[in-house]
């Protein structure tokens, strides 16, 4: 037992204010999510229901266990990156139980511009499916779309990553018996009739659901046949003639009960091969993370402070403790499963760095999950480091951290700079999950730092021109490269492009890494082979 | 005579056991006797021997004296107990029994059936002194007669055509004036009714009491009375709830009433335990109504007063034993309360309702509470017989304290899984009224409206601990489930609703008396549940342990005990008890997706026979048509229920695959 023993004052004015800074943010957070969540415009919606059709947030609730938790991805997906305002990128997204199997759950939002695909649902339906694959999670679709946005159509249709993508993942998926269930609960067109068509079972909602690949305007324009979109592709044609789809459903709620019951049928059991313990609550209360964060972002603060809200009975066992400190190195537990955090206390220096390589590969050896907690401003730099080797040192951590073949979970506390986002496992070196806190930021390198470097090659060039720069129009240089970073950097901006999976609440980590883990545990840990260290 | 031996119960439910009880007490074995329902029953299993009868129809079993004395004989039983119902009331029985040498527990048979007719017992009675409603029963018909007839008994009286049932022909007459035209009236009614417009003149009592004495009479010539029992408590001649001794019944009123019950009995040489109702009018003055020659349901109550197990007594008489007690050494202590549990529905007019009863915990007994009963928890109430659950029965040395304890212990009986008059019976018991001991035999409908209302437990307090077990009892199957898993305390098992960024609300759908609630639940950061339903907001917390909840609603600690079927829940507080329906999700209607609907040939072949009539109704399932091909038998059948109108083959055809075969109309439900 080694208990983590709390140094923060929480009745300190200084913790007061990080608190009511941080509750800003997350509150913020929470409002825009409350905001996204409702879908597309209400007119839309009240169309959607009055069809008869649940509204997606209801389908996702119908097809979950009762009351089991649903870990949403991508919540602000889309957030302000086009001219049309596309709610969640017009699809749901996430991992919750259906009849005791974690399943990744699909379900297009029809009230957002027709469930239509724009390139960032595509990437959002893409990370979903990548993550269904990673961590072998049976695929249920809740298919309700127009399929492509026309308009978008460069953008959605040619390229590697882009639709056809979604249903090369469907094939090869099914063939690594990753089970995918597609139920038909509106329109599948086009390209969108190759989902519940590469489904291994299909479901449809009689005069709700249809799948054809040309809708009846389509049909008309080519051949000039008249037809309904219900005789044309409905319930009745592919359960009874066509054969597309394998179940009739009555209404959504029916389709829901038998997508649950083809769940229940599957023959997967889920055997971890973790020694986990029952889950013991942390000693600190979770929402004192608040006020643990500083307001200033560059201020540093002790990662441990962190840990001892997120892991079981706050019991951290440290390893290396006296050796590489700016690197804190441990095992513990999250809800039970056994993890090795890394978190950032400073810079990384040689011996953090080296030991930060050690810690992973003995975690791979033991196969145990790996938690990054990532606030860091990167490497150190100098003279003195380099010729020390902190290159290569680094790139130890760095080999480390691309081939541990351990579930990796990423979780942004602060800052996420430079080099320091690759050895901290950034989202290049594929962690099953990577979140963000809303203080977070994420750049190539520091705001300041950014704008010093440019600010300094322009003096350079000016003072070797024999010019003067006074110092009001260097902060006038350096302002829009700041605001350009604060912006590009802010978690917002980065989750609405799917650089994370979501945007979390810092009081909420425990809960959202124990969900993570537990998805991951769907697929056995398989042995790590590493690169060649540069010794 | 020594004791019986062996004695066999002719009977079943709860009297079957009333009387095993008392026999083995004595050390007198007993034998049971069982229709096919019974196999498992209560009384059947607690006998020393059963034996099988016949099936479950009380007239294929249960009423057939020829198999009982076969089995009584097969046994070698000594004595027949009749219990109430069935055969003991049947003279012929009781006759065959004593022609088979058993011994029939109950009066000889010519008492028996010189009470079975009430108009000979009431002459019986007449000639005997013992009181009865006066009337005019004779043949003269003029205006004068009946008119003088009527204001000699004294108004108000009661016009009754003597062709007449139903109330066709019948007026209440409360003064001299009216009279002539309500003759009239009820002449012209009877007469168009019947077809006959003879009337007869009754004294017409107001707000009448039902009061019983309890007599007994051993082979010696001995009588006693134990007492008086009110059963004015009735719904359509059905007793709700009886007591003894009957409010406002004094000791001179008792012994006047008593004397005259012994000469009732003394009329007709009674023997064993017998009952001698009367007609208790309002200023004290009582009339014969009729005597029940058998041991009375509602027995106990006189048990509970008087100390004496009139079961034992039966027993002892009839082994020509003199009565245990005289009339002298016979008091009475406290009062007593009989409540009839039955699987009916108050609301649907007493309607009996058949079911199992998944859930039963009768409250505990002692010397205040008594519960005789013949069921235990899982058994089914059946068609074939009354449906009582049981009897409740409480005492008390007062009035108002036997009456609360009948309450409270009406309050603790937790039935589950087929609707019962519990509830019923608890308003009726709570109402001022029946504390104030205002009884008559329109007491139920006078006071229709309190019985009647829906459980007094309001919305408010029903819907959180309705809402809190639901969601912690889901939690709990999950847990189950859960437990396993490899991966048992996985996350994605906690029903909390957990939502990334917001408040995990969850909905909690409650069916309660027909109407759905839903009711939103949000845990707050202390752990406690914050449950919301309209305007009305609670903090709860709570705990499931095994059919205990504990719950603390608002800062008020419940303990409520919870039953749970298939479909539904059942919680009991002290305050109340209220069931629900976990409400069922809207799956659509199944509008004949189901294969061989449009009832064509699966493939060529030959039809071989139509299996039903046109226009005859079947049912879904039923085999309509058989075809064969391929060298093998189709059968074509109904999907739904109707009728064939039109077979479009005969046996022998050749048809090609697809061929429509048969017409067929839906029996429309609407």
């Amino acid at each position: 037992m080694a208990i983590l023993d709390s140094k923060i004052n929480v009745r300190s004015e200084e913790f007061s204010e990080n608190v009511a800074h941080m509750r800003t943010q997350v509150e913020d957070l929470a409002r825009t999510v409350a905001e996204l969540s409702l879908g597309g415009e209400e007119k839309y919606r009240e169309r959607h229901v009055s069809r008869g059709k649940l509204l997606p947030r209801e389908r996702v609730n119908g097809l979950l266990d009762p009351g089991t938790p649903f870990l949403e991805f991508s919540q602000l997906a889309a957030l302000n990156v086009y001219e049309d305002n596309i709610p969640g990128a017009g699809i749901i997204t996430g991992i919750g139980r259906v009849s005791g199997q974690e399943c990744v759950i699909i379900a297009n939002d029809a009230t957002v511009k027709g469930g239509t695909y724009y390139p960032l649902t595509i990437k959002k339906q893409l990370r979903a499916q990548t993550i269904a694959e990673e961590n072998n999670l049976p695929c249920v679709y809740l298919v309700d779309s127009g399929g492509a946005n026309l308009p978008q159509q460069d953008d959605v249709f040619p390229d590697r990553m882009h639709f056809g993508r979604t249903f090369f993942n469907q094939a090869n998926m099914s063939a690594k018996g990753i089970p995918q269930i597609a139920v038909v609960m509106g329109s599948c067109t086009a390209g969108g009739a190759y989902v519940p068509a590469m489904a291994d079972e299909s479901i449809i909602v009689r005069e709700q659901g249809t799948i054809f690949l040309g809708g009846p305007p389509l049909v008309k324009a080519a051949t000039g046949e008249i037809v309904s979109a219900e005789d044309l592709g409905g319930a009745d044609v592919h359960c009874r003639t066509s054969g597309v789809a394998d179940h009739y459903a009555r209404n959504d709620r029916h389709a829901l009960d038998l997508a649950r019951r083809a769940v229940s049928r599957l023959n997967r059991v889920k055997q971890p091969t973790l020694d986990i313990a029952e889950p013991i609550d942390p000693r600190y209360a979770a929402d004192e993370i608040y006020g643990v964060v500083p307001r200033d972002t560059r201020q540093s603060y002790d990662v441990r402070e962190v840990i001892a809200r997120v892991v079981d009975d706050s019991d951290f066992e440290e390893f290396k403790a006296l050796y590489g400190t700016t690197l804190v190195c441990g095992f513990a537990r999250i809800m039970g499963y056994p993890v090795g955090i890394l978190g950032n206390n400073g810079i990384l220096f040689s011996e953090s760095a080296q030991k930060g390589a050690h810690f992973i590969e003995l975690c791979a050896q033991r196969k145990i999950p790996l938690v990054f907690l990532q606030n860091i401003t990167g490497f150190m730099v100098g003279r003195q480091y380099e010729a020390g080797g902190i290159a290569k040192h680094g790139a130890k951590m760095v080999t480390a951290v691309a081939c541990a073949n351990v579930p990796k979970f990423t979780v942004l506390i602060g800052g996420s700079f430079g080099a320091g986002n690759y050895g901290m496992c950034g989202r290049s070196y594929d962690p099953r999950f990577l979140y963000m806190w809303p203080n977070a930021r994420i750049s190539v390198m520091g705001g300041e730092q950014a704008a010093g470097v440019m600010a300094q090659i322009r003096r350079d060039q000016l003072e070797s021109r024999g010019e003067e720069w006074a110092e009001a129009d260097e902060a006038a240089f350096k302002q829009p490269i700041l605001d350009t970073y604060d912006h590009q950097g802010h978690p917002y901006y980065a989750s609405a492009r799917l650089w994370d999976d979501g945007v979390i609440d810092p009081a909420q980590t425990r809960m959202v890494l124990g969900l993570s883990i537990s998805a991951t545990l769907n697929r056995e840990i398989e042995e790590t082979r590493f690169g060649v260290f540069r010794m | 005579m020594t004791m019986f031996n062996k004695i066999l119960i002719a009977n079943r439910g709860e009297i079957a056991c009333r009387v095993i009880k008392t026999a083995q007490r004595l050390g007198v074995k007993t034998v049971a006797v069982y229709s096919d329902a019974d196999r498992d029953a209560l009384h059947t299993s607690l006998a020393d021997e059963a034996i099988h009868i016949g099936p479950a129809p009380a007239r294929d079993s249960y009423l057939c004296g020829d198999k009982i004395i076969a089995a009584a004989r097969q046994t070698g039983a000594e004595a027949i107990h009749p219990g109430y119902g069935f055969l003991s009331e049947n003279s012929g029985f009781a006759l065959d029994c004593e022609k088979a040498g058993i011994c029939f527990i109950g009066p000889p048979p010519a008492a028996i059936d010189a009470m079975g007719s009430k108009s000979a017992a009431k002459r019986i009675m007449e000639s005997a002194g013992v009181p009865l409603v006066p009337g005019y029963h004779d043949e003269d018909q003029s205006d004068d007669v009946l008119a003088a007839a009527a204001r000699e008994m004294g108004f108000p009286v009661l016009l009754k055509a003597t062709a007449g049932g139903g109330g066709k022909g019948m007026r209440q007459v409360w003064s001299d004036d009216e009279f002539s035209a309500a003759l009239d009236a009820a002449r012209r009614e009877a007469s168009s009714s019947f077809g006959d417009d003879r009337m007869l003149v009754e004294k017409y009592l107001v707000g009448p009491r039902h009061v019983e004495i309890q007599v007994f009479c051993d082979s010696l010539g001995n009588a006693v009375y134990l007492a008086e029992r009110d059963c004015s408590v009735q719904r359509r001649h059905q007793k709700v709830i009886e007591e003894a001794p009957a409010p406002g019944v004094d000791q001179a009123l008792r012994k006047r009433m008593g004397e005259a019950a012994i000469a009732a009995a003394r009329a007709i040489d009674y023997e064993g335990a017998g009952t001698v109702e009367f007609l208790l009018d309002s200023d004290g003055v009582f009339y014969f109504m009729e005597m029940n020659t058998r041991l009375q349901v509602e027995h106990p109550v006189t048990e509970m007063i008087t100390g004496v197990d009139l079961v034992e007594w039966q027993l002892r008489v009839a082994t020509g034993e003199p009565l245990p007690l005289e009339q002298d050494a016979i008091q009475i202590t406290g009062h007593a309360f009989e409540a009839r549990i039955y699987a009916e529905d108050p609301d649907r007019d007493f309607m009996p309702e058949t079911g199992s009863l998944h859930h039963l915990v009768p409250p505990a007994e002692s010397r205040h509470v008594r519960v005789d009963t013949g069921v235990r928890r899982g058994d089914v109430v059946s068609v074939h017989y009354d449906p009582m659950i049981a009897k409740l029965i409480t005492w008390d040395e007062s009035r108002s304290s036997a009456l609360a304890r009948l309450r409270d212990a009406l309050r603790q009986y937790e039935i589950a899984g087929i609707t019962t008059n519990v509830e019923f019976l608890y308003n009726l018991s709570s109402t001022d009224a029946f504390a104030g001991a205002e009884l008559d035999t329109g007491f139920i409908e006078r006071h229709r409206e309190q019985i009647f209302h829906q459980s007094d437990a309001d919305l408010s307090r029903v819907l959180p601990l309705a809402a809190l077990y639901s969601m912690l009892a889901g939690e709990r199957k999950s847990q189950i489930a859960q437990q396993s898993s490899a991966d048992r305390w996985s996350p994605f098992g906690i029903s909390s609703n957990w939502r990334l960024n917001s408040v995990g609300e969850r909905v909690i759908s409650i069916e309660y008396q027909g109407v759905e609630y839903g009711i939103s639940i949000t845990v707050d950061s202390a752990g406690a549940y914050r449950l919301q339903h309209a305007e009305n907001n609670w903090i709860c917390s709570g705990q499931l342990d095994a059919d205990e909840l504990t719950a603390t609603i608002d800062g008020h600690r419940h303990r409520v005990s919870v039953a749970e079927q298939d479909d539904s829940y059942s919680l009991y507080t002290a305050d109340f008890a209220c069931h629900f329906r976990f409400p069922e999700p809207d799956l659509g209607v199944d509008e004949d997706v189901s294969v061989g609907s449009d009832f064509t040939a699966p493939m060529n072949g030959t039809i071989v026979a139509l299996l039903v009539e046109t226009g005859a109704p079947v049912t879904a399932g039923d085999a309509l048509l058989v075809m064969e091909a391929m060298k093998m038998e189709q059968t074509i059948s109904a999907h739904r229920e109707g009728k064939v109108t039109q077979f479009l083959f005969q046996p022998g055809d050749l048809v090609d695959g697809g061929a429509p075969l048969l017409k067929f109309e839906v029996l429309e439900e609407f």
